[in-house]
């Protein structure tokens, strides 16, 4: 009979006590973040979008033979005298056209074994993360920041270079004035279709 | 009230029917914002949100929404169903939930029917939705819809009894079953109220509002839905619209009882301080307010217990709240016979 009132008074307390905290968590702070309007900070080596600085880039392919997943295709063609690249911001001088630096962000892992390898730190990992498109070939970036007919110059020059070097070595300085005016990288080409824009370092696209 | 009426309309039917249709005003909008109060009492009780995007503030418009959405959705029936009893049960359950807000006084000068068995036509009349969850957990021809009916016949066929018992001390207090004739004897002020009465009729309140969670199958009564183990019971194989007449059906049923519960023990329609902010209009405003928070502390503790086992639900009801509700009705008896 004790246990019966004893059991009856348990419960009505335990049921107090419970309803307690719940009335407490009604009025504490929610943890959810409104995701679209908030956003959390990410951590400072978190792994999103891969970003290439063209600027920097000496086209050692070194990144591209660390990739797990072959998500990174490039290709380059010397360049000639008199064709100077410059150095990079890092000081390594830049020898080579970069043809093509096409990255399949579909394809990547987000491991960023291609950023420790990379000589000039020009590639590497941003905090984008919003980059979801509608038609997968749009997750096909393109890097390189020379347009076809300048990869075609660049190319051509380079054979003639070759050519030239074979058959005679000491008209090559005659030679230099005819080749004509040497390609400038461009930033944007806005008027070529089937290329896409390399994207923002530090902008998403929507 | 339907006096009023018949002076304005062209017709007598038509003043009826309006009449008639005054609660469902109150209603309808009640159960928009409880299952949008549900969803934020339930989210806030777990640190987190709840609905916030859909019309703007705190998401006000999300049951709206998602009744547009049950409108719009495939009215599905199971090809080896009762087709009959299957499309009816909704529409009956609404039905019997409805028929009792008849004889709920919301204001001095609104009650829909003037029955001087008020409180024995609702303890009546809300049986049909127990009829009503049995024919479509039966017409579902579903093997957990059915266990979920019959744990709600067995339930509430047991929950019944302590519900009684709790009204009938009022009952015994006041003499009369007459639900207006008890909300104005409680006018005065909130010390007039019958929870105060006497100490027995304090305890009746509890058992009452125990019982009648059980009868609506709230938790930690929930076992006739008990989605996690029998994936909603009676309503499993209903779809849109017809689920959706459950749903409001629930809501409403949680209003008619806690609606019951302030007009036998909390005053109804009565101010708490006397003649300030009382009248006809007020009387509205206490009764719903009344209601609605006897429907959070519903919330309250669905959110804070866990459902009972079935035994448990048995024991509960037949070892605890049948002796005690009439060991106090006799208590109750014998206050008024001494007072």
């Amino acid at each position: 009979m004790k246990r019966y009132f004893k059991d009856i008074w348990d419960s009505f307390y335990t049921i107090g006590i419970g309803m307690g905290v719940t009335f407490r968590h009604l009025f504490t702070k929610s943890v959810t973040i409104q995701y679209p309007d908030v956003k959390l900070e990410l951590t400072d080596r978190a792994r999103n979008r891969l970003y290439v600085n063209m600027d920097d880039c000496i086209g050692c392919d070194q990144c591209s033979k660390a990739c797990p997943v072959n998500c990174i295709t490039i290709e380059t063609v010397k360049a000639v005298p008199p064709d100077d690249l410059g150095v990079t911001s890092t000081g390594n001088p830049k020898r080579l056209w970069v043809t093509k630096f096409d990255i399949d962000i579909a394809k990547c892992c987000y491991c960023a074994l291609c950023v420790y390898p990379c000589p000039t730190e020009c590639i590497k990992m941003t905090d984008v993360y919003e980059f979801s498109e509608f038609d997968r070939h749009n997750l096909l970036y393109n890097f390189s920041t020379m347009t076809p007919a300048e990869v075609e110059n660049a190319a051509m020059k380079f054979e003639k270079w070759q050519a030239d070097k074979a058959a005679a070595k000491k008209e090559t300085t005659d030679k230099k004035k005819a080749a004509g005016e040497k390609p400038q990288p461009k930033k944007q080409e806005t008027g070529d279709s089937n290329k896409n824009n390399p994207p923002d370092e530090n902008k998403s696209e929507s | 009230m339907v006096e009023t009426l018949e002076q304005f309309l062209p017709h007598p039917l038509l003043a009826l029917f309006i009449h008639a249709a005054l609660p469902m005003v109150i209603v309808f909008p009640y159960v928009l914002f409880a299952v949008w109060l549900e969803r934020k009492v339930s989210a806030h009780m777990q640190d987190r949100l709840g609905p916030m995007r859909t019309g703007g503030w705190h998401g006000w418009s999300q049951t709206i929404a998602d009744m547009i959405k049950m409108i719009q959705k495939e009215d599905i029936v199971p090809s080896r169903s009762d087709k009959f009893l299957f499309k009816f049960a909704p529409f009956l359950a609404f039905m019997g939930s409805y028929a009792a807000f008849a004889v709920i006084p919301f204001s001095s000068e609104y009650i829909g029917a003037h029955l001087d068995v008020g409180a024995f036509y609702i303890l009546a009349v809300t049986s049909i939705v127990t009829l009503s969850i049995l024919m479509a957990g039966w017409a579902s021809n579903n093997k957990w819809s059915l266990l979920g009916a019959m744990r709600t016949s067995a339930q509430i066929v047991s929950y019944e009894i302590p519900t009684v018992v709790a009204v009938l001390s009022v009952i015994v207090a006041t003499g009369t079953l007459n639900l207006m004739t008890i909300s104005e004897m409680q006018s005065g002020t909130i010390f007039n109220w019958l929870i105060f009465h006497s100490p027995f009729l304090f305890i009746a309140f509890v058992l009452y509002f125990i019982s009648s969670l059980a009868e609506v199958n709230r938790t930690p009564f929930d076992l006739p839905e008990s989605e996690s183990e029998l994936v909603g019971g009676f309503h499993t194989e209903y779809s849109g619209m017809r689920w959706g007449m459950f749903m409001l059906t629930e809501y409403a049923d949680m209003f008619l009882v806690s609606l019951l519960g302030s007009v036998l023990f909390f005053g109804g329609w009565n101010s708490p301080f006397g003649d300030f902010m009382s009248g006809p209009i007020w009387g509205v405003f206490w009764m719903i307010s009344k209601g609605m928070f006897f429907i959070f502390v519903m919330m309250w503790l669905r959110w804070t217990l866990p459902r009972l086992r079935v035994d448990q639900l048995m024991d509960v009801c037949w070892k605890y709240l049948i002796p005690f509700a009439f060991v106090n009705l006799v208590l109750v008896a014998l206050w008024e016979m001494i007072f």
